[in-house]
């Protein structure tokens, strides 16, 4: 149980994906507009990460491995992240339109994001257990809705703002980015200092 | 005068393109991932840069001759498996003859998949022009990508560490900036750069990069992430 917390942890705050993985960049930098939907992208991260790497670990350790074929690791995942997300938007068009009204339009997003390509071969690369899988991906996605709610909030103060010519729009972004990223340093060894 | 010749020969025009007028990292901001994560040292980020263009050249030569046989309703998959497959080829030569560049790289590499720059190319060029079109094109978006990579690896290092492909530099007079290195650094010296961009081609019209993904064209979610005009 320690361990599980320890994983989940380092992932929201040590080990963010967005900001010190630079995994899913674009939609950090496309979605974070707004607080609503930063946070609806944020939802269906989550939701498409737990259920890929719930899909990706046993298709590796159960088929890949045991008939040596590891190298096919790449194609096998994107063409299972990309069906699932597909299968996904038809089931909440289907069944709950009401959801599919706030997640659906970011899920065809998802398929091109590399944080959820990145943590099914993450998990893979630190050997974890199926259950350290999940909750590794559970960790990721909600570190990166921490990263882009919290970075939704700078950004609207950042428009009301006078920035110097050259850097208004995207340029003051990255800086802000890199401002919140060196706040994010702040938490190495806070994990370790709680589960030591 | 540079005009002339690159206008001169439409070859040359769409090698050109890649490189300067529609750089995917500092104009169009594509591929922002690999940019920022990989590029520690300039020797990381040529690598990188050299590692996109391979899969990026030989993924338009082959979406480019099969366009007419693909389906137009399962392009995109099929895309994404030609892609996959070229990263995968990629990935095991390094692993066979640049071991140490693969262990520098290490996640990115299966990552290159996701690089929006490829699979942009193969939807918006490769699909439509000739096989020999679609080859200049990716060379120039890698040589494009590759330089920019390079770039923004090299003031990376020089700034936190001090030197530049390994070499000592400039770490006697200038104590190295080790947060160059880490993830702020990178933001940072991003941001700058499109500053630059900014201030260079404002004078010259040239588009002035606007916020958000900046894929729409390309993009299958046109119009559905609120970005998208």
């Amino acid at each position: 149980m320690k361990e599980m917390a320890f994983i989940l942890m380092s992932m929201v705050l040590v080990d963010n994906l967005v900001l010190s993985k630079f995994l899913g960049i674009c939609p950090f930098l496309g979605v974070s507009k707004k607080m609503d939907s930063a946070l609806g992208m944020s939802y269906a991260v989550i939701t498409v990460m737990v259920l890929a790497t719930a899909a990706t670990w046993p298709i590796y350790t159960y088929f890949l491995k045991p008939y040596g074929i590891e190298f096919l690791q790449t194609i096998v995942f994107i063409l299972v992240i990309a069906s699932l997300v597909q299968l996904m938007e038809m089931g909440l068009k289907k069944y709950v339109p009401s959801l599919h009204g706030g997640l659906g339009v970011y899920l065809p997003l998802i398929t091109t994001n590399c944080a959820v390509l990145g943590i099914a071969i993450l998990n893979l690369d630190n050997e974890y257990s199926f259950l350290q899988s999940l909750v590794n991906a559970l960790g990721g996605g909600l570190g990166f809705l921490v990263a882009l709610v919290l970075f939704s909030g700078v950004r609207r103060q950042l428009e009301g703002s006078n920035v110097p010519l050259a850097f208004r729009g995207i340029p003051a972004t990255l800086i802000a980015a890199s401002i919140l990223a060196l706040s994010f340093m702040g938490f190495a060894g806070v994990v370790d200092g709680i589960f030591m | 005068m540079i005009k002339e010749i690159l206008h001169s020969n439409p070859r040359m025009e769409i090698v050109f393109n890649g490189i300067i007028k529609e750089n995917p990292v500092l104009t169009l901001l594509l591929g922002l991932c690999p940019a920022l994560a990989v590029t520690t040292s300039a020797v990381n980020g040529l690598g990188m840069g050299l590692s996109a263009m391979f899969v990026l050249i030989c993924s338009n030569v082959v979406v480019s001759s099969l366009k007419t046989i693909i389906p137009d309703r399962v392009r995109i998959p099929s895309y994404i498996v030609v892609i996959a497959s070229f990263v995968t080829i990629l990935g095991l030569l390094l692993k066979a003859y640049l071991p140490e560049l693969d262990k520098a790289l290490g996640l990115y590499i299966p990552l290159i998949v996701v690089n929006c720059i490829i699979l942009g190319r193969a939807e918006m060029f490769a699909s439509k022009r000739s096989v020999g079109d679609s080859a200049l094109d990716g060379l120039g978006m890698g040589l494009g990508f590759t330089m920019a990579l390079l770039l923004i690896g090299a003031i990376r290092e020089l700034l936190g560490g001090g030197t530049l492909f390994g070499v000592e530099l400039t770490s006697q007079w200038i104590e190295p900036m080790s947060i160059f290195m880490l993830a702020p650094g990178g933001f940072f010296v991003l941001g700058c750069l499109v500053a630059l961009i900014n201030v260079l081609t404002r004078g010259r019209g040239v588009k002035v990069v606007e916020i958000g993904c900046d894929s729409c064209k390309g993009c299958d979610s046109q119009g559905k992430c609120g970005e998208s005009k």
